[in-house]
């Protein structure tokens, strides 16, 4: 007869009731011979029996309110809202001609483009961060044949950038209509589940480069700039501050091919 | 959206037990499900199949984790909250109550690695693979933190004054 020893994995498993029947069996009959075991046996199902005893009280408990899960998604919808609203507020502000030098700067079209460019991405940013159910056509599972798409609608050679430095991580990404025709548009999260949109398209004739600008309406805030003909935009629910850096590391990486 | 309170919202008070007994303070642990839930609800359309409890655990033992890095440097934390003390007002619950803490006092001194795979394994019904995959560590590693994690709770209970285990035992 040549049964497998019996291991303190299989001691273990017996407590837990992982065993397959036949092996439980086996691990049976060599406790019957083995009071030491046995007795150990015991004691660690009487610990397991105590522990869930003891513990059960709290997933009785009535869920506390700021754990509510209706809530927290409510919680959730509430601040796309918010968003929506600052590039609302954006718009009449500009519209009003009482706006800073970045509002001004945002929506007079200047003669660099870039304006358009940051309100376009604005707006993306506005229809597609807050959905929960596709933000991103192609995910970054995809990510070869997401850049092979865009590169060819733009007619340009479109590179995603990696901000796995700066903490945000690549969801995916679409081809967005703007008044320019196609623009790429890329999605990216952190661990607290913010997101951040860089949108990307030619620029039209005459703004090869232009110095990265910031733009800001309440909590939407943004950087645009153009580099060889190519206009970026990185938009965000985040201080200026905190934009910037990613911004540059965006200029940094996507920039000439 | 309704998708996820359907499978999210039976879940809640597993998540709780787990971060409460693994957290050992009441309000720590329901941030700590909070902040869990709060990421689940923006991650819920990146989530690969498979459990959704294994995924929503993960998430929550990702976040305790991360609160013990930066307790540790802290010192030594609050003990363990009642469990349920509210709710174990009933004479017999009352019986109870005083063992019931003395064995949370207990599985609260284990190394937060044991006592984790204890919880997992022992309390939430995870399978070892499961519970591997959870926390990212070998089938191998699961056992061995298994094994010390009930070693070393035993020692602690037959450390006890001997009427204690007696009475200890006797709960079932």
């Amino acid at each position: 007869m040549s049964q497998r020893p019996i291991t303190e994995d299989d001691l273990h498993a017996f407590v837990d009731q992982a065993l397959a029947p036949e092996r439980r069996g086996e691990v049976a009959s060599y406790l019957n011979d083995h009071p030491d075991a046995a007795g150990r046996v015991a004691a660690f199902a009487s610990q397991r029996e105590q522990l869930r005893s003891a513990l059960a009280s709290i997933a009785n408990e009535p869920v506390p309110a700021e754990l509510n899960l209706s809530h927290i998604i409510e919680g959730r919808k509430r601040r796309p809202l918010r968003a929506w609203m600052a590039i609302a507020a954006l718009l009449l502000v500009g519209i009003g001609g009482l706006g800073g030098w970045t509002v001004r700067s945002l929506l007079q079209g200047g003669s660099n483009g870039l304006s358009a460019l940051a309100q376009e991405a604005a707006y993306s940013y506005g229809v597609y961060a807050p959905d929960r159910v596709r933000p991103v056509e192609i995910r970054a599972s995809d990510s070869a044949e997401l850049t092979q798409w865009v590169s060819s609608r733009l007619k340009r050679a479109v590179k995603v950038p990696d901000l796995s430095t700066s903490g945000y991580r690549l969801m995916g990404g679409r081809l967005v209509a703007t008044s320019h025709g196609p623009a790429a548009m890329f999605m990216y999260d952190d661990d607290q589940g913010d997101r951040l949109v860089m949108l990307t398209r030619p620029m039209s004739s005459g703004s090869q480069d232009a110095p990265m600008m910031p733009h800001a309406a309440g909590d939407i805030a943004g950087f645009a700039w153009a580099d060889r003909g190519m206009g970026y935009t990185l938009v965000g629910q985040l201080p200026g501050d905190t934009l910037k850096p990613i911004a540059n590391e965006i200029r940094k990486q996507a920039g000439p091919i | 959206m309704k998708d996820m309170l359907v499978q999210v919202e039976p879940l809640i008070p597993s998540l709780r037990r787990y971060a409460r007994a693994l957290m050992r303070d009441r309000t720590t642990a329901d941030d700590l499900v909070q902040d869990c839930l709060e990421r689940a609800v923006s991650r819920w359309h990146q989530r690969r199949d498979g459990s959704v409890r294994a995924w929503l655990f993960t998430i929550l033992h990702n976040l305790a984790v991360t609160q013990f890095r930066q307790t540790a440097t802290r010192g030594r934390h609050m003990p363990i909250d009642d469990a349920g003390e509210r709710e174990l007002a009933s004479a017999a619950a009352q019986e109870h109550r005083l063992i019931y803490q003395d064995v949370l006092n207990k599985l609260a001194r284990l190394p937060e690695e044991q006592r984790a795979v204890l919880l997992l394994v022992a309390v939430e019904d995870f399978s070892y693979a499961d519970a591997a995959k959870l926390l990212d560590v070998p089938v191998g590693t699961v056992m061995s933190r298994l094994s010390r994690a009930r070693e070393r709770l035993q020692q602690e209970m037959e450390g006890a004054a001997p009427g204690n285990v007696v009475e200890l035992r006797s709960v079932k």
